[in-house]
């Protein structure tokens, strides 16, 4: 059984760690409000950018000579697939879930005989995938400087993507992030950027024609690169809204754990207290009783 | 009968600006200027650098923007744009600096004929602003 005193420098050491994991969850709370609310508020643009590729695409007369980012280049040989997540740990099962989802997706496109590209957004994903796919990964971008998710980084990875893309480095390209939907739970999310998947949507409402000036295919292939960026921003937001919430979940139950450790610990170290002094009452007891 | 519409501007951050009592817009469409009023066709169209021009009864706004599109539907102007902003609140050092990187990007050598024409029409309306 393990002594008085290094009971009482466990149990200090367990409350110091409880400290940490609590103040971790507060300030992950705090940072996962700011998070969502970025979350929310960037949906218009990618929803509105959304709705007139949309319109755009079904508008568009000559199928075969689209823009390359909406049709493709035609093969399906080449995989590039940008992983984004974070740069910190300590947030539960945030990036394994999307390495997870990633590598199960790597091993099909394997099997398939596919050629495979990848792009790690963020450190922790480069580490983990380093070991199994490090001949893969072609580059790794991290935002540890900025402190929030903005538009100029994703416009980054978005332009890097594209220049690849035109020099026909890749065919397809998709990407993963986590997608938020509530403190406990994110869904990691595999979506598809090029080609674009235009998801019939059903309600066809807007059959007016519009007018376009100058003409469809121009803005197609003017908007097509800025709605790569668009959808890259928007992976960016929700991955570090999830991010948050992953951790202050994990943080709670860690704060949670701890309390319940320091429970235990703190009645064994009564138990042996009380031991040791039955012991020196029995001591002195039989000592007197001898004489 | 009213003469006036909605103009809802978003930002890939947020919801930058939205107005109903508009009664005219002018946004620099990549093809020239275009004035906006009530029941316009709709249109879809997009921005190189320029001022948008809000016209409204509670006001006057002017706006810099770099890049864009709008959509004009149902008397529902929408612009996306990455970057925006209120003319009032560019002062000069902020101004310069978009100047000065502009210029930058101007002098660079393997830049394409389309670009270049962005860029200089860029540093053409930030000299204009002060």
């Amino acid at each position: 059984m393990a002594s008085l005193d290094d009971l009482k420098k466990r149990i200090a050491s367990v409350k110091s760690t409880q400290k940490i994991t609590k103040a971790m969850k507060m300030v992950a709370a705090a940072k996962l409000r700011r998070a969502q609310e970025s979350a929310e508020k960037g949906r218009p643009y990618s929803e509105k950018m959304n709705n007139i590729i949309l319109n755009l695409s079904s508008g568009i007369s000559d199928k075969e000579n689209a823009p390359k980012l909406l049709s493709g280049s035609g093969n399906d040989k080449v995989h590039l697939c940008v992983v984004m997540t974070s740069d910190r740990g300590l947030c539960g099962g945030f990036n394994s879930n999307i390495i997870k989802k990633a590598k199960s997706y790597f091993a099909k496109l394997v099997e398939d005989g596919k050629d495979l590209k990848i792009i790690t957004v963020g450190s922790k994903g480069n580490d983990q995938l380093k070991r199994a796919y490090g001949d893969k990964i072609i580059a790794n971008i991290s935002f540890k400087e900025s402190k929030n998710a903005n538009y100029f980084d994703a416009e980054k990875v978005g332009k890097m993507v594209i220049k690849k893309f035109e020099a026909e480095e890749f065919d397809v390209c998709t990407i993963f992030y986590n997608q938020f939907k509530n403190v406990i739970t994110q869904i990691p999310q595999a979506q598809q950027i090029i080609p674009l998947n235009v998801e019939n949507s059903e309600d066809d409402k807007s059959e007016d024609s519009y007018e376009f000036e100058p003409d469809e295919d121009e803005i197609l292939s003017n908007l097509l690169p800025k709605n790569i960026s668009t959808q890259i921003f928007k992976a960016m937001l929700e991955n570090s809204a999830s991010e948050q919430g992953s951790r202050m979940s994990a943080m709670d139950n860690a704060t949670r754990n701890a309390g319940e450790m320091v429970d235990k610990l703190t009645i064994e170290y009564n138990r042996s207290r009380q031991a040791a002094i039955t012991k020196e009452l029995i001591e002195i007891i039989s000592g007197a009783e001898s004489l | 009968m009213s003469e006036e519409f909605k103009i809802e501007i978003v930002n890939p951050e947020k919801s930058f600006l939205i107005k109903d009592d508009v009664s005219e817009v002018v946004v620099p469409a990549f093809e020239g200027e275009m004035g906006i009023l009530k029941d316009h066709i709709s249109i879809i169209s997009f921005l190189k650098p320029g001022i948008i021009k809000i016209l409204s009864k509670s006001g006057d706004q002017n706006y810099y923007v770099e890049d864009g599109i709008v959509e004009f539907k149902n008397n529902n102007l929408s612009i996306l744009t990455s970057t925006i902003f209120n003319v009032v609140d560019l002062d000069k050092s902020k101004q310069q600096d978009l100047l000065k990187l502009a210029e930058e990007e101007a002098g660079k050598p393997e830049i394409n004929d389309q670009s270049k024409y962005l860029i200089d029409q860029k540093i053409e309306v930030l000299k204009s602003i002060n």
